[in-house]
């Protein structure tokens, strides 16, 4: 008797860890590589590989919008990183929709605007963890976006920004970041998909080996969504021995697009 | 008036604390340590100055008494804080005692120097080449061929473009407010965030080679080293259009910073730029930089930059009205 309840518990332990993990229960547990105050070290250049920054639902491939870039602008499909169909309140149906329709003057990226959180975590580009014990600094290679991870001096969000006010701290082997203060300017991909300055991000972010950390993040907005989602993708370290964050100040190269009809007409 | 009053009080507060310290290194100063056991210089510094980069004229003197330099540094606070005139289109623009734009609000090492430049030791950038005369020039020129600075956003200088500023170099060199930096180090790594811009200048410590000599960015390519208790840092391939493009320099320059912390609550920073295409020989600027308090902001700049919107528009708008009054006045 004593037996099976012991057998059962097991069980249910690591159904519930599947779930809540969104990761295979037979995945070994990793020991991350220690940093001097003990806690496991993620500091190193990352990058994800997926194509949830098209669109971070499942998606099949379509052409793009600039049709004059053809394929390489075409939307590669993608099984998406989210739980399932984002659980949008009707009329924020209506505004994502149109945001996707419109996406070529609306989309924040294509004017070089900071993505956001999460979507930082997951454009096509790498970015950088340079990890204290007082702050872990989360630098992308596009438009030099920072996010600062306050880990001792947790405060409320002063101001709202773009990529949030972020306090973190460890659970394990898990670096937990809890994150608020938003604006409603940034978007979760290429594909309209969006939230309001409710937007309450929590990340959990764990090395699985050397070389690979699991990301999860739940998102809270009750203005836009009805309930809140999750978002799970593995993030790949950038292995080459030079790798390193080459700059992409992507200013200069969306002036035209923002101000070139605000150019004297004479002038080139 | 209690708007006035506020502001007096608080630059005599300001003096009052600027004088509590001088970035004289502290006797027997014991620089912290990480547990690397290289220095420590993490937290938040400012790099605000009243010294000019170069000697003002019929100054012969490599140091001004403190006196001197309290009496000048009141004087400009006085004037800052006199800025605006309430009811004036200047004041309703930029109140800078209100949003802290004046300096006596920020951190300021007390620096006795004439000038930031400490070599050539008359405090003066030292003579052009004939190569560096003629690429400045060729500048000059394609600046005038491009028209007026309200004609096209790309006119603007790199900081109206939310581009570059001085803060973020680099060299790093204050600008009229805002001169925040946040220093964070781990092994093999130390990064200087630069609040302006959120610069975030990434620089490994781990003896890796440059970038190829034809990867060129604006903040150019920083690889650091520990010289002692300096860390050094080199900085190489430029972009042509980088910040201290206005100065002069080409986009060869070879750029050597180094910090030192002298005591608790100021780091020195030394620059030395060497760029013989533009100048004669290398020469060396000293800025102290003094401890501050966090956090460091979020300043998206670009994706709120109205003004350059604005400026473009309002001269859009001038011109279509000058077409329009012609016909009338005829």
């Amino acid at each position: 008797m004593a037996l099976i309840v012991a057998v059962g518990t097991i069980a249910a332990l690591a159904l519930s860890f599947t779930v809540a993990g969104q990761t295979p229960a037979s995945r070994p547990a990793y020991r991350a590589p220690r940093t001097t105050d003990g806690k496991p070290n993620l500091s190193g250049v990352y990058q994800s590989i997926t194509e949830a920054y098209w669109d971070i639902e499942a998606h099949s491939a379509a052409p793009g919008p600039v049709q004059e870039l053809g394929a390489s602008f075409a939307t590669a499909g993608g099984l998406g990183i989210t739980d399932g169909p984002l659980p949008y309140k009707p009329e924020a149906l209506a505004k994502k929709k149109d945001n996707y329709a419109n996406r070529i003057k609306l989309d924040p990226e294509i004017k070089c605007y900071l993505p956001g959180t999460p979507r930082g975590m997951y454009i096509p580009y790498p970015f950088q963890i340079i990890q204290t014990p007082t702050y872990i600094m989360i630098v992308s290679s596009y438009a030099r976006a920072v996010r600062t991870v306050y880990m001792t001096d947790h405060k409320a969000a002063p101001a709202d920004s773009w990529m949030g006010w972020s306090n973190g701290r460890w659970e394990g082997e898990t670096l937990v970041i809890d994150t608020t203060g938003f604006n409603d300017l940034s978007w979760f991909d290429r594909a309209g998909n969006f939230h309001s300055d409710q937007l309450h991000v929590v990340e959990r972010i764990t090395a699985t080996d050397v070389d690979h950390l699991s990301y999860e993040a739940t998102i809270e907005d009750p203005q836009t969504f009805t309930r809140p989602w999750k978002i799970a993708l593995p993030i790949y370290r950038r292995v080459e021995k030079n790798a390193q964050l080459l700059e992409f100040n992507c200013v200069p190269f969306v002036e035209d697009l923002i101000y070139g009809q605000l150019r004297k007409p004479s002038s080139n | 008036m209690l708007r006035r009053c506020v502001a007096a009080t608080a630059l005599g507060i300001a003096i009052a604390l600027l004088l509590v310290s001088t970035p004289t290194a502290q006797t027997n100063y014991k620089v912290p340590r990480l547990p690397d056991g290289h220095p420590d210089f993490q937290g938040f510094w400012n790099n605000t100055t009243y010294t000019p980069l170069e000697r003002p004229k019929g100054i012969d003197r490599e140091f001004f008494t403190k006196e001197e330099v309290v009496e000048q540094m009141k004087r400009a606070a006085a004037e800052e804080s006199e800025q605006t005139t309430p009811g004036t289109v200047a004041d309703v623009h930029y109140d800078f005692t209100q949003f802290g734009l004046d300096r006596s609000q920020a951190p300021v090492a007390l620096n006795l120097r004439t000038s930031l430049i400490v070599d050539p030791p008359d405090g003066h950038l030292p003579p052009m080449t004939e190569e560096g005369k003629r690429l400045n020039a060729a500048r000059a020129e394609a600046r005038k061929r491009a028209g007026a600075i309200t004609d096209a956003a790309q006119n603007q200088p790199l900081s109206v473009r939310c581009i570059l500023m001085d803060r973020d170099g680099p060299p790093m060199l204050a600008g009229a407010y805002n001169n925040n930096y946040q220093i964070v180090q781990n092994p093999g790594t130390v990064m200087i965030l630069v609040e302006m811009l959120h610069s975030p200048r990434i620089i490994p410590l781990d003896a890796r080679p440059p970038l190829p000599q034809q990867v060129r960015q604006l903040e150019g390519s920083s690889r650091g080293r520990w010289d002692g208790d300096t860390l050094v840092i080199e900085t190489t391939n430029f972009t042509d259009m980088f910040m201290f493009a206005a100065q002069g320099a080409s986009a060869d320059m070879k750029l050597t910073e180094r910090f030192t912390r002298v005591s608790d609550d100021t780091l020195m920073y030394r620059f030395t730029v060497d760029d013989p295409k533009v100048w004669t020989r290398p020469w060396t600027a000293e800025v102290p930089w003094k401890k501050s308090i966090g956090p460091i902001f979020e300043h998206a700049c670009h994706e709120g930059n109205y003004s350059l919107t604005n400026l473009l528009r309002g001269a859009r708008e001038d011109e279509k009205r000058a077409r329009e009054a012609k016909p009338a006045s005829k």
